[in-house]
């Protein structure tokens, strides 16, 4: 897991997929961006607050987890695509018999995970299928 | 610029190395590569090292100045060392680093080398190390790993091309073929499609056997301007390009989850450099972290149209004495995966290959040599093509 | 100046473990158990599912239905006996994951099963003193029950937010009064840094939620003047079927009032979200003008009750979030391993 000032430093990021709109080209960015990477330093980038509709682009399902992520297996991942353009990594709360390409997701809000059982609490947005 | 030519070789033995340490091995395989050369260390003119984490391995930084040490290039000499990182693609770095100096005039013997101790750690540690790789902050967090990047690669070909599992495993098969015949690899023994597909499911599609493993190992080669190289031996290879791509840290970020654009591009780059295309390339050496890397590797690179990647490999296009023998070394699936040092061995292999010193796993008349590196989940591409004639 | 309900949303795991399944595992017999308990079976988090991920959703849904924005919520006060850290507010995840930072307050509330209605009764006395636009009042938990012990068939995981103001054109519902009774009764507590809370066993009975909520409930019938039949509906805390059952009983309520707010056969019982649950319930199926009667119980002990009165504005809102019965079906079941896994109850290193 990560430390505390790095986490919440996107947290509302991670709360509310908020990422970010380039006023110049007209881009979205999910996770959000400083920079656009098509308009560089002619980009205007302001937040902007993605709707969370989606569609699963690939995922798997992880047998060996990450570490501190031993108690989820197995748990899907997905890149899901949101309807605004980009695409993010995130976990799909479905069995995994019930998963296929192209199905349509919505955001819950989750526990991603915790540093340990004294340490901070991670939460964050998961999907589901709509 | 000037052409570099590689005058001397050496990769430790791969593989789960409990009785020595990172110091040991590198300096083991520096002072093979000298010799192999006929190189004295007051020749040395400076040392790159790859090397993705000795922070998070080993927790010891500032590598290049240990190795000058332990190579006992510092106390008297002072040659200057310098590692570099680009994660898995780390050793394919340094070797680049190494060919801009020497191709630059400023320095004319250069030692490029790579080393990763990776078993003084958990497994899961080590995984969690190779992690740092993808991008932690929107991967990581999310409990991605590498092989469940690999796997979602891997199931969309599946989905877009139709490739299958057992074709998947064919490239595991086939490296471990041909890493019966390595006395560096780590796994030296034959392996069945269904050993792979009865292995345990690590992210689904991908099973254990379709990873490469975690490996202690070490690789150096000599560099030096090739006008000289005859100086110090009588097969001397020569670097025809060097190349290097990036692309989005994040697998998400990609214009197409299936293509390695970094690939495509260093690839191109590199042809374009060499003045040569796929069909002058006898042996390739490709980024098999898992089986579906190699797929996209070769499709990338152009020796196969996309999404024929695995139809091609299942026929055998692949093996020694195939269309293009891919991994001749076992590759990071059998030979294993230090990942400092696999941009380096990979270039030990294509030397020896083109040398004609491969052994039983000779590719005949090889002539032509190519060398593919990646780092993370495809947003570092290093790419080297090497022959015999200048 | 009134007080009213602007807005509220549930939110339960779609997890459920049939109380047989319980009784299988520690060898009690099912039948006598769910006739004992009017339980039948209890709602499950998934493994990354707690207090503060169910005060979410179920504070997302009550933005969402009338659709409010969130800016302008002066106060979120989440009740639970289950918040995921000791000292650091639930409340602050709840406010920055609806958007209702930063120029608000919040804190969380704690007193056992009745902290969800304490919030409301807070944000009640914010909005009418004008402090603030609107409040936001959550009981919510995942609620613990220790293996083997009788409460593990009824603990159960949910939560319920409501959003309180004081603009009676935006009331879906309006609470006439409150009235509570509270009194130092050691009936059912958790000590700090104890994972599963202590009972009294029968003593949580008579002098505890019997004694309570029947004192806070004609306290307010008689401070209102109003009688049983006046009511509609009436919700009474549902820590099992039988204690809300007898307790309108005796206060002169009858099955029919109680029906549509007992949700507790296939909930179980929410603790903090138990009483809010079955409002919600209520509040899912009542039309203008029907009056509903509301007492929560929390242990240790007190009892707060309610006289609220639907308005018109109900049927706007009714459908644009699930409802408690939507929340309830199609549940998925587990076994009682998967059950230990969800609840953490399997410790890995």
């Amino acid at each position: 897991m990560m430390s505390v000032p790095r986490f919440w430093r996107k947290q509302v990021a991670r709360y509310n997929l908020i990422g970010t709109h380039c006023a110049n080209c007209g881009a979205y960015y999910y996770p959000p961006r400083n920079m656009c990477p098509k308009c560089r330093r002619e980009g205007k980038l302001e937040n902007f607050k993605f709707s969370g509709k989606g569609e699963v682009l690939t995922y798997t399902v992880i047998h060996t987890a990450a570490e501190g992520f031993e108690k989820q297996t197995p748990y899907v991942l997905a890149i899901v695509k949101l309807e605004e353009g980009p695409s993010l990594t995130s976990q799909i709360v479905a069995d995994p018999k019930d998963m296929s390409i192209g199905m349509k997701v919505r955001p819950v809000f989750r526990k991603l995970g915790e540093s340990g059982e004294r340490g901070m609490i991670y939460y964050g947005t998961k999907f589901i299928p709509e | 610029m000037r052409d570099v030519a590689i005058i001397g070789v050496k990769t430790t033995r791969f593989g789960e190395n409990w009785d020595v340490s990172l110091r040991d091995i590198i300096t083991e395989a520096g002072v093979g590569a000298l010799e192999d050369a006929g190189v004295a260390g007051e020749e040395i003119d400076s040392i790159i090292v790859g090397n993705m984490s000795g922070g998070q391995f080993i927790e010891q930084e500032h590598i290049g100045a240990l190795i000058a040490d332990y190579a006992g290039l510092a106390k008297e000499l002072h040659v200057p060392a310098t590692r570099v990182e680009a994660a898995c693609a780390s050793g394919g770095l340094a070797l680049r680093q190494g060919i801009h100096s020497v191709a630059s005039g400023l320095e004319d013997i250069v030692v490029a080398a790579g080393v990763e101790k990776m078993t003084d750690i958990s497994s899961s540690s080590a995984s969690t190390a190779l992690a740092a790789a993808a991008d932690r902050e929107w991967e990581g967090i999310m409990g991605a790993t590498f092989p469940g990047l690999y796997a979602m690669i891997a199931r969309l070909h599946m989905h877009k091309y139709g490739t299958t599992s057992e074709q998947l495993a064919e490239v595991a098969v086939k490296n471990h073929a041909n890493g019966v015949n390595n006395p560096i690899a780590q796994y030296r023994n034959k392996i069945s499609v269904d050993d792979v597909l009865n292995s345990i499911m690590v992210a689904d599609p991908l099973h254990i056997f379709d990873c490469s493993p975690i490996t202690d190992g070490a690789a150096a080669v000599i560099l030096a301007p090739a006008d000289i190289a005859h100086k110090y031996t009588d097969t001397p290879i020569y670097v025809k390009a060097t190349s290097q791509a990036s692309d989005t840290i994040a697998l998400h970020d990609r214009r197409d989850i299936t293509t390695l654009d970094a690939t495509v591009e260093a690839s191109k780059r590199a042809f374009k450099m060499a003045k040569l295309t796929p069909g002058d390339i006898d042996l390739v050496e490709v980024h098999d972290c898992f089986t579906i890397a190699e797929i996209c590797a070769i499709e990338d690179l152009g020796f196969v149209k996309k999404g024929d990647g695995g139809k091609f490999t299942e026929e055998g296009n692949t093996s020694i004495g195939g269309k293009i023998p891919v991994n001749t070394s076992g590759g990071l699936k059998a030979c294993g995966h230090p990942v400092g040092a696999t941009g380096i061995k990979q270039a030990v292999e294509v030397v020896e290959q083109l040398r004609g010193d491969a052994g039983k796993r000779q590719v005949d008349g090889a002539e032509v040599g190519m060398t593919h590196n990646v780092g993370g989940s495809g947003a570092t591409a290093v790419v080297h093509i090497f022959s015999r004639n200048r | 100046m009134n007080a009213g309900i602007v807005s509220y949303g549930a939110y339960i795991p779609k997890y459920r473990i049939k109380v047989d399944e319980i009784a299988r595992v520690w060898g009690d017999d099912a039948n006598s158990l769910k006739s004992g308990l009017m339980v039948h079976e209890k709602s499950v988090p998934d493994f990354d599912e707690d207090t503060a991920t169910i005060a979410v959703e179920a504070a997302r849904y009550a933005v969402k239905r009338s659709d409010i924005n969130a800016q302008r919520l002066g106060a979120v006060y989440t009740g639970s006996e289950s918040h995921p850290y000791a000292v650091k507010p639930t409340s602050t995840i709840v406010a920055e994951a609806v958007g209702a930072t930063p120029v608000m307050t919040a804190a969380d509330y704690e007193f056992a099963c009745k902290a969800g209605t304490a919030a409301i009764q807070t944000c009640m006395g914010l909005v009418q003193s004008g402090m603030i636009d609107l409040g936001m009042a959550i009981g919510a938990d995942v609620a613990q029950g220790a293996p083997g012990d009788a409460l593990e068939y009824t603990a159960a995981a949910g939560g319920v937010a409501f959003i309180i103001g004081s603009k009676e054109s935006e009331f879906v519902a309006i609470i006439e009064d409150t009235y509570s009774f509270t009194t130092d009764t050691p009936d059912f507590w958790r000590r700090e840094g104890m994972p599963y809370p202590e009972h009294g066993g029968r003593f949580t009975g008579e002098p505890g939620y019997f004694k309570h909520v029947t004192h806070a409930a004609k306290g307010l019938l008689s401070k209102m003047g109003t009688k049983p039949e006046d009511y509609n509906y009436a919700v009474f805390h549902q820590p099992n079927g039988k204690f809300p059952s007898r307790a309108a009983s005796l206060l002169g309520f009858t099955k029919e009032q109680i029906k549509p707010g007992l949700v507790v056969p296939k909930l179980g019982n929410t603790y903090s979200g138990s009483c809010m649950m079955g409002i919600a319930a209520t509040l899912d199926q009542a039309k203008s003008g029907d009056k509903i009667f509301a007492t929560a119980f929390g242990s240790g002990a007190g009892a707060d009750a309610f006289s609220i009165t639907v308005t018109d504005k109900i049927d706007e809102i009714r459908n644009k979030a699930p409802t408690v019965m939507e929340l309830l079906s199609n549940p998925i079941y587990v076994d009682y391993a998967t059950y230990a896994k969800h609840k953490g109850k399997i410790r890995l290193a």
